[in-house]
């Protein structure tokens, strides 16, 4: 009957009007950026038909920068102002790094992130992925020939929130609309399922250039539930990389080298670790700056010994992840693998030994990321179709929580729990008269604050002066689709919002993010204003045509009245979109979105009764 | 009238207000419910309803969690028959419990002292093969007897149980490391 017709949110009503969107897989060695054409997920090539972006980038002194192959020619001539793996930096401190001693950057430590000195001035890590992604982002316009509707950027599932934080900032500043942060083994585990029609419970192992994930996803009826997910944000190929590269200096003797040496033999190291998948022995051969010559030999069975203890490591949250997961290894169906670093001969023996199969590798792990990216993008920016039903749902990889007295944590959101999630605590003053409250936010495992990762710390002010113990203040944390918290106080007795002023301890703050911004357009001699207009523009046409698909689906919720009010609305944001002025856009898109507030809760209560109603007709059948 | 998002979780998802639920129907339902609310069905649209789907996706997940494992599924059941539970106060219990947990406890310490990881794991099964009976008696005492402060002390005894279970793997995953 036409009356149960219920269309979905989310699905495509106009299916002329297809909707830009990519993947991208911005990765620690390489980046690569994919988009689903006529139905396929692809990857986008550059001039040359290359799909992978090295993900170098250099600054030179006439202002030029320089991102990809291009870039890497000069990594060992001018270190300090290429950049490699600079995922690695990415909402972190100085001392948060391995092996910063050997790296060949000039650091700047003024506490939280650190920050890079280069010819073209101090860098945060979070500009540089923003050239990787500028780069990736216009490979997508021409190819693509036309303006992105948004992306979705993949993240190491063990990426804590400052380090998500900060790869949305990096996307903020290449001008890319994030649809979602999605996490790499699940956009993997997309690209797998879809492709095979997978049910069951799989395991994706990640093992990339410079981080490792190991998620345990449920697969059943097109929902792909994570149902625990663990790792290492500071493990990966590159640590192979300089396992070897130690070795060599060994071998050779050579202490210590010159910041140049050390990269061309760390390149030279990366050759041999990758010639060693298909070959049994390789060498080393470079010239030092001095003039010295490096020629050693290495066999698979050296290298398998030497790193032995980092595939070890991969070992132990395989472990953990199983038993958060209530589960066993026989229990899982089978092992995806993902991540370049995968391919070393070694890491796939101890993982079939681990699991007991033989891990699947009938799909390119380095492109798998970025294809199952580009496949959520395109359901994400409404080019969803009927048979596009499937859904993720995913986790929080650690424990969201609060310094308590003592320097110890009290933990809020428990790792693992599935997103979007909102907790609430309540706590109380401790003196009388006490009129603000200060919170220390940290993420992880540990019982020690000081074990943990510092988030942020924000005060609450103004609490009515009363006895101490006597006020009931309750901080929310909420966390959304992206994994990124936010969190407010409320005390409770009197109503009094905390004027919450987060200082982020390894991120950027606003300002900071709109001064990068400004330096960008200036620099790209863009018109800040006409940027300004063009965005509100979108925003409006977005709004205007969502709210044409609402009324059209389930106009007949509406009384006369109220449907007048909205079309008024819509004809007003109209006119102003028309001209010039980005405020007035600005002004009556947003009166346009409260307009129809009660319309889309409407909508939602209709789409959920329709779902009770489905459990019902369940229940009687049985 | 919009549908009210405080409303009971076994309304929310089509279940009678019983412990003993079919898991099956719990997660269809659970699965159809986010495939009409989640973010990832709103995002190309306006941000009002971009914030109402996390609030939607917020409170299925919530019931979801809340009624797909047994123990705060009884919790919650009996906060809405109006009895507390009294998990934080109440901490009477009969003195045969008592000693039975010391018992656990004091093999646990032993296995634990000793590293016998062997050991722990068969604390681990035993002890989740006890919880099982201990939760067809709160079945009973829920569904059958209708006998809440008596479910309400078997809640609390097996808060106890869980807690000394999260010890048992504690204990595992540090020989492990």
């Amino acid at each position: 009957m036409a009356l149960l017709h219920i269309a979905e949110p989310g699905l495509s009503t106009e299916p002329h009007k297809h909707r830009l969107a990519v993947g991208i897989d911005l990765g620690t060695t390489n980046s690569l950026v994919a988009t689903v054409r006529n139905g396929i997920a692809v990857c986008l090539v550059d001039e040359e038909g290359r799909a992978m972006l090295p993900s170098i980038v250099r600054y030179h002194a006439d202002s030029r920068i320089e991102v990809g192959r291009s870039a890497a020619v000069a990594h060992a001539t001018d270190p300090r102002n290429t950049i490699i793996s600079v995922k690695r930096f990415m909402g972190r401190g100085l001392k948060d790094v391995a092996y910063i001693e050997s790296m060949p950057y000039d650091f700047v430590d003024a506490g939280g992130m650190l920050r890079l000195r280069t010819v073209q001035g101090v860098k945060s890590p979070v500009e540089v992925s923003a050239e990787i992604l500028k780069v990736l982002a216009a490979r997508a316009q021409a190819s693509l020939g036309g303006e992105l509707t948004g992306a979705v950027i993949t993240v190491p599932a063990y990426f804590d929130d400052a380090q998500r934080q900060a790869t949305k900032d990096a996307a903020k500043l290449a001008g890319i609309n994030v649809l979602r942060l999605l996490n790499e083994p699940t956009a993997a585990a997309v690209a797998y399922g879809l492709d095979n029609a997978a049910e069951g419970v799989y395991a994706v192992y990640d093992l990339g250039g410079g981080t490792f994930d190991l998620s345990i996803l449920k697969l059943s009826r097109g929902i792909f539930e994570v149902l625990a997910t663990n790792g290492d944000a500071a493990l990966g190929g590159d640590d192979f990389d300089h396992r070897l590269f130690c070795w060599a200096l060994d071998q050779s003797e050579i202490d210590p080298p010159s910041s140049e040496d050390a990269r061309r033999l760390l390149l030279k190291a990366r050759e041999a670790k990758e010639l060693l998948t298909a070959c049994e022995e390789a060498s080393i051969k470079a010239t030092l700056g001095s003039g010295e010559k490096v020629d050693l030999v290495v066999t698979r069975d050296q290298f398998a010994s030497m790193t032995k203890h980092l595939v070890q490591k991969t070992v132990a949250p395989m472990r953990k992840v199983l038993r958060d997961a209530g589960l066993a290894p026989e229990d899982i169906k089978g092992v995806v693998m993902v991540g370049g670093a995968t391919r070393m001969p070694h890491v796939q023996r101890a993982v079939a030994e681990f699991f007991g199969q033989e891990p699947l590798t009938n799909l390119d792990p380095d492109k798998v990321v970025a294809l199952g990216a580009a496949i959520q993008a395109n359901v994400l920016a409404g080019n969803r179709k009927e048979e596009d039903d499937w859904l993720l749902l995913d986790v929080i990889p650690l424990s969201l929580g609060l310094e308590m007295m003592g320097g110890l944590t009290e933990k809020i959101v428990p790792r693992n729990s599935t997103l979007p999630i909102a907790r609430a605590q309540e706590f109380t003053t401790y003196k009388d008269g006490q009129t603000a409250m200060a919170f220390h936010v940290v993420q992880g495992e540990r019982e020690l604050v000081a074990d943990c990762r510092s988030l942020a710390r924000f005060e609450l002010r103004g609490i009515p002066p009363m006895a101490a113990g006597a006020a009931r203040i309750r901080v929310t944390f909420q966390v959304d689709a992206d994994g990124l918290l936010s969190v407010s106080a409320r005390e409770m007795s009197s109503g009094v919002e905390a004027s919450v002023l987060v200082k982020p301890s390894y991120g950027l703050t606003d300002d900071e993010i709109a001064g990068m911004l400004r330096d960008g357009v200036e620099r790209a001699s863009e018109d800040i204003d006409a940027r300004a207009l063009r965005e509100q523009q979108v925003e409006a046409d977005r709004v205007i045509e969502a709210t044409l698909v609402a009324l059209e689906q389930d106009g007949d919720l509406l009384s006369d009245e109220e449907r007048a009010a909205i079309d008024a609305a819509i004809a007003e944001t109209r006119q102003t979109a028309a001209g010039h002025d980005p405020r007035a856009i600005k002004r009556s898109t947003e009166a346009l979105s409260r307009a129809t507030n009660e319309f889309a809760a409407r909508r939602m209560d209709k789409s959920i009764r329709a779902a009770l109603a489905g459990h019902k007709v369940d229940e009687i059948q049985v | 009238m919009s549908i009210d998002l405080q409303q009971d979780f076994f309304g929310l998802f089509g279940l009678h207000r019983r412990f003993r639920i079919d898991e099956a129907a719990l997660e269809l339902a659970y699965h159809d419910l986010q495939g009409r609310v989640h973010p990832d069905r709103f995002a190309h649209l306006p941000d009002s309803e971009k914030r109402l789907s996390m609030q939607w996706a917020t409170q299925v997940n919530e019931g979801f969690r809340t009624l797909r494992k047994p123990l705060p599924r009884a919790i919650y059941l009996l906060e809405l028959m109006g009895v507390d539970a009294g998990l934080h106060t109440n901490t009477a219990m009969s003195p045969a419990f008592l000693m039975e947990q010391m018992e656990w406890r004091e093999a646990v310490e032993e296995a634990r002292a000793a590293g016998e990881a062997e050991e722990l794991a068969q604390l681990h099964t035993r002890l989740r093969q006890h919880s099982r009976e201990v939760f067809d008696e709160l079945a009973q005492q829920c569904d059958d007897e209708h006998d809440y402060a008596g479910a309400a002390e078997t809640v609390r005894r097996l808060m106890f149980m869980e807690k000394l279970q999260h010890e048992i793997d504690d204990a595992l995953e540090a020989l492990e490391s």
